[in-house]
């Protein structure tokens, strides 16, 4: 499975048999929408307390939805026991310290016929204890749903502090679980809108450096930082392309906002739309081919969907209200959205053509989803509104979660990144 | 609680009428330095405090609109003399919105309010290089809370003299 570079090495266990599920979750999403429910034991020789792999792990698949994570018996499954439980998988493992090192292996059964249908090895340093139970997570996700994890991944965000009218912020860096905060910005400037490549730790947002707003490419493990292109007019809402190598962003000139296209090794920079509107927040396909963005030129904002060339662009949302922030699932099969509309800020999901909508919450005011790495979950923020602030919550895209995710202060404007290498 | 701002209000009362009396006496502007749009009218004439107490340093928007009404024209047509009177002051015009869009699009939106109000001052012969528009979106609210009296003050165009005066 995943590559876990040097520092952290993995091994998959021999299995059993083959009983691998091949679930699919939009067909379990229907009416009789269940979650899976597996009984987690107790990890043998883990530590105690909320930073337990353990308990990392189950807070993790209690949030996933798909999958109802139950306590367990410590030890092996008793699986004549668990039949009746309703659990339909038993997980159980261990942990073995040794020395500022971890080892840690698990086994994931099929409760009915007894077999392991999914194991794993990690051997790692001690203080990425987390980070094993993320991938311990993702990998009885995956062995259980047949989806791609998404736990062992971060999320940039903007923290939030002062009074709003004089509001400090600040770009910060998390895991998923809103765990091991780590602050990239020092506070100095107004930071908005990051972006997380999918392909390299790096973050694209905008930022009021000195007096002009313009957009900022920030190397998250080095903290090098550069202007993307030096414009004269504000530059706003950038969003890496995949392979990271481009970046789609608005330029102002005058009323208007266009989108641009900069390719970041060579700076040529690509006009993609030339309309007397304010044309803005651009997310690229999975594949690279089209650009989804919001418009007003029809008059309120609303979602239109282009070739990454630019040119002629299609009108996708038809539905009551004003469409914004779109943003395409790396799964390519849902783009998320903003609508405002008669029951104030929602956030929704539709297909890439337009149909299938589905609006996962609302209230004043919600805004800017984004997908996690599978394409199962968005984060976004909530704002009382007034003096209050934003906080980050978390949906699964059927709509029946609603999660914060814990964070120091305020929070705003998530952008989830990808599974860790 | 309730006693102590009512007194504090109070005490508030008399510093300002001793600082009105002040000025009566000495006649300089400097002693009324920060005293705000009430006893104003005494600012030295071409002084950023006459600019923002006395023509008005900033115009107001409907919600997501950048049309200026009557009452905007009016403002922007004081400012447009008041700045060829004083040549030497270059500023900014900020553009902001209020909290009820979203961030990107108010950023946009806020530029089209400054825009609008710079092509306006342009058309009263105000020399487009003095002038610069930055953008705040709804990043920088004056007022908050969760309705219209609150809104209303955030959706702007402000003129911030830069340069030096006269």
């Amino acid at each position: 499975m995943q590559s876990l570079g040097a520092a952290l090495a993995a091994s998959a266990l021999p299995r059993a048999a083959r009983a691998q599920a091949t679930g699919d979750v939009y067909v379990r999403g229907g009416g009789a929408f269940r979650p899976i429910v597996v009984s987690v034991s107790p990890l043998a020789g883990d530590t105690a307390g909320p930073n337990s792999i353990t308990m990392v792990l189950t807070n993790d698949l209690s949030r996933s939805v798909f999958v109802q994570p139950v306590p367990g018996k410590p030890g092996q499954p008793d699986f004549a026991a668990l039949k009746g439980s309703g659990a339909q998988f038993a997980l159980a493992g261990a942990v073995t310290p040794a020395g500022g090192k971890l080892g840690a292996e698990f086994r994931l059964f099929d409760v009915n016929s007894g077999q392991q249908v999914a194991g794993q090895r990690y051997d790692t340093e001690a203080s990425n204890a987390r980070r094993v139970a993320h991938l311990l997570g993702d990998a009885v996700f995956t062995a259980v749903t047949g989806e791609k994890g998404f736990l062992d991944s971060r999320v940039v965000f903007v923290d939030e502090t002062g009074p709003a009218t004089k509001r400090v912020k600040r770009l910060a860096i998390m895991d998923q679980d809103g765990a091991n905060v780590r602050y990239l910005t020092k506070g100095d400037e107004l930071v908005v809108t990051p972006n997380f490549s999918q392909d390299a730790q790096e973050v694209t947002f905008m930022a009021y450096a000195g007096q002009k707003p313009a957009v900022y490419v920030l190397d998250v493990e080095t903290g090098r930082r550069e202007e993307v292109g030096n414009f004269p007019q504000m530059t706003f809402a950038p969003r890496f392309s995949p392979g990271g190598r481009k970046i789609a962003m608005s330029i102002s000139a005058g009323e208007t906002s266009s989108l641009f296209l900069m390719d970041l090794a060579t700076r040529a920079t690509t006009r993609l739309t030339n309309e007397q509107a304010i044309d803005t927040a651009p997310s690229f396909s999975p594949d690279g081919s089209k650009i989804v963005f919001e418009s007003d030129r029809g008059g309120t904002q609303q979602l239109y969907v282009m070739s990454a060339a630019g040119g002629g662009a299609t009108r996708i949302t038809f539905g009551a209200g004003r469409y914004s922030t779109p943003a395409w699932s790396p799964k390519g099969d849902l783009i998320a959205f903003t609508r405002q509309g008669a029951n104030g800020f929602g956030i929704g999901v539709m297909k890439p053509d337009g149909s299938g909508e589905r609006i996962l919450t609302e209230g004043f005011h919600n805004e800017g989803p984004t997908f996690a790495p599978n394409g199962l979950f968005v984060m976004y923020f909530s704002d009382p509104g007034g003096g209050g602030g934003a906080k980050i919550f978390m949906s699964d895209v059927l709509g029946r979660s609603r999660f914060a995710v814990p964070t120091p202060h305020y929070a705003s404007d998530p952008s989830w990144g990808p599974l860790r290498k | 609680m309730m006693n102590m701002a009512a007194a504090r209000g109070a005490k508030l009362g008399l510093a300002l009428v001793a600082a009105l009396s002040m000025a009566a006496c000495a006649r300089t502007a400097n002693d009324l330095g920060g005293a705000g749009a009430g006893v104003a009218g005494a600012a030295t004439p071409g002084s950023a405090q006459d600019f923002t107490a006395n023509v008005g340093d900033r115009v107001f928007f409907s919600q997501d609109s950048t049309q200026l009404s009557g009452a905007a024209t009016a403002t922007l047509d004081k400012q447009a003399a008041w700045l060829q009177r004083y040549p030497n002051y270059s500023f900014t015009i900020e553009g902001h919105a209020d909290e009820r869009g979203t961030r990107e699009y108010n950023f946009a939106l806020g530029a089209r309010r400054a825009a609008v109000t710079k092509q306006y001052l342009a058309a009263r012969g105000i020399a487009a290089s003095r002038m610069r528009t930055i953008s705040y979106g709804k990043e920088r609210p004056v007022a908050t809370c969760n309705d219209e009296s609150c809104w209303n003050q955030n959706r702007r165009a402000v003129t911030v003299l830069t340069g030096a005066g006269s």
